[in-house]
């Protein structure tokens, strides 16, 4: 059997992980096994590998089918990048090359939709447009059934709320 | 400042003690993160570099969870052997030693927190913990992001979580992560299929030394694989779960193979013990497999009171960064072999001759 990444040595080392009931296989000689990072504990996973072998060329089919050659206009990375490194660019990249990513993240990972962890900053950017959607549902709700008092409270409670969001 | 005068003795280090800990080393939790608006480390020209550098040492420097006094160094200022001595800590990864200008590491007195700055992301945070403790590792972390999240504006996007440079640390960036000693399902030759098993559940098993698929010191580090789909506590929550079966799985075959093949077992430690305690040359890799057995040997009760603090530090005091200690002369690989050979003589003095008397005999 032939090492999958140079194709010209034996491959001696061979991995294999099932992810979503898909088998992947890899097959690398020793020393692309080395470079690879197998057996740096910190640095290897399969899917690392697997990027930089199948699943790049996905991604440049999924790119490829308009024509032109995507390249990142903020940091100028372009599909042969990413074939060269697994790597991508920039933050801006994960838009760029948004197509071909998304077959891509499908194999690798359980979802992709972030279910995780949101940036206090955000959360609380949420919770602020939570907070004025309540505000503004009581308030219609107090108009309707003409508490006008309420709806006064309301109203500056909107106001208070509105300009503490613009200050945030 | 200098790394060796800031690190905890291998012998302090070695000493704290956690659950699980006759089989579960230790427990990480990494966090990958960059910066809104640079491109990612590897893509970088030196000043966005810089930038991100001179943006986050000090903001991380300064975090309440880095504590009084940290360490905090820039790459290019540390010596070969001070990143060396980093890499045998578990500290940096091998990638990251080879890092110079432009590249940072912020470490905590009480070495439970560290960060490395302008990895292949600019940020990768660790909290680690002895034994098996993911969840208290996990909650160290978050808030030590939580932190730094009020001080710099890291990328995100609501799709994708947190954004990384590597696809596939896309999303939380977590990589949780424990290191296992399983001689027992070694030696009962069951370590392959616990192997498979875990990969089938989407995580990694490796040697955490070693070429291939060969583990030195039956060290083994298990970790997840995925993390866009899933929230961070979803993650170590799974972990947990197939660690305390492998820790079950381990605690057996040691039961099963004391009771079924006691002469192999203790045929193999009885040996390591010998050559540990009387050679004049020796390589690190026979060294790590002989302290596995070692290990084994303690956990079976075979040496007396001898703490497995004290394997764990020869593990660590053998690796030739730390026998390079006290000696200005760089050591080659005989000289070092020589070194640690006079090291585990003197210090397996203090190690009484294996009983294997002392094993209990059945499994209860
Ligand atoms: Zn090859
Ligand atoms: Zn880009």
């Amino acid at each position: 059997m032939r090492c999958q990444v140079c194709k010209k040595a034996a491959a001696t080392v061979h991995l294999t992980q099932i992810v979503e009931n898909q088998v992947k296989k890899v097959d690398l000689c020793e020393a692309c096994a080395k470079e690879k990072g197998v057996n740096d504990p910190t640095g290897f996973s399969l899917a690392d590998l697997l990027l930089g072998l199948g699943a790049a060329q996905k991604m440049e089919e999924a790119t490829t089918a308009t024509g032109a050659e995507v390249v990142c206009p903020d940091c100028g990375f372009t599909q042969a990048d990413f074939k060269k490194s697994g790597r991508l660019g920039c933050s801006k990249c994960y838009e760029v090359f948004a197509d071909g990513l998304d077959a891509l993240l499908k194999g690798m990972h359980k979802g992709t939709q972030h279910k995780g962890k949101v940036p206090p900053a955000v959360r609380r950017t949420a919770d602020v447009r939570a907070k004025l959607t309540q505000i503004e549902t009581d308030l219609k709700a107090a108009i309707a059934r003409e508490d006008f008092e309420q709806a006064a409270t309301l109203r500056d409670e909107l106001k208070h709320a509105k300009k503490a969001a613009q200050e945030a | 400042m200098n790394v060796l005068d800031f690190l905890i003795t291998p012998a302090e280090a070695c000493k704290r003690t956690g659950p699980h800990d006759q089989i579960v080393f230790s427990s990480r939790v990494r966090l990958a993160r960059n910066l809104k608006g640079l491109p990612f480390p590897g893509h970088a020209k030196k000043a966005d570099r810089l930038k991100a550098f001179e943006a986050l040492m000090p903001a991380v420097a300064g975090l309440p969870q880095m504590g009084e006094a940290p360490f905090a160094e820039a790459m290019d200022k540390l010596s070969a052997m001070d990143k060396q001595l980093l890499v045998e800590r578990h500290l940096i990864s091998r990638e990251h030693a080879a890092k110079n200008a432009g590249s940072g590491f912020v470490l905590n007195q009480e070495e439970t927190v560290c960060v490395m700055v302008n990895e292949e992301d600019h940020l990768r945070m660790q909290a680690l913990r002895p034994g098996l403790q993911l969840k208290q590792a996990w909650l160290a972390i978050d808030a030590v992001d939580s932190s730094l999240q009020e001080r710099v504006e890291v990328a995100y996007a609501e799709r994708y979580g947190f954004l990384t440079a590597c696809p596939t640390n896309l999303g939380t960036g977590i990589r949780v992560s424990a290191m296992l000693h399983l001689p027992g399902l070694v030696l009962a030759e069951q370590i392959n299929q616990i192997i498979q098993a875990v990969n089938k559940l989407g995580l990694a098993v490796r040697g955490l030394y070693g070429e291939g698929t060969e583990a030195l010191g039956n060290i083994f580090q298990v970790s997840n694989q995925m993390t866009l789909g899933e929230s961070e506590s979803d993650i170590v929550e799974r972990l947990n779960k197939v660690l305390l079966q492998i820790i079950e799985h381990e605690e057996n075959a040691r039961l099963k193979q004391v009771a079924e093949k006691p002469k192999v077992v203790f045929n193999h430690i009885g040996r390591a013990y010998g050559v540990l305690s009387q050679s004049h040359s020796i390589s690190s890799k026979e060294t790590m497999n002989l302290l596995s057995l070692l290990r084994l040997g303690v956990d079976l009760g075979m040496f007396g009171p001898t703490p497995k603090s004290l394997v764990d530090e020869l593990f660590l005091c053998s690796q030739p960064a730390h026998l390079q200690i006290g000696h200005p002369e760089k050591l080659d690989a005989e000289a070092r072999d020589a070194f640690r050979a006079d090291l585990l003589r003197q210090r397996m003095k203090a190690v009484p001759g294996p009983d294997h008397t002392k094993v209990a005999s059945k499994p209860e």
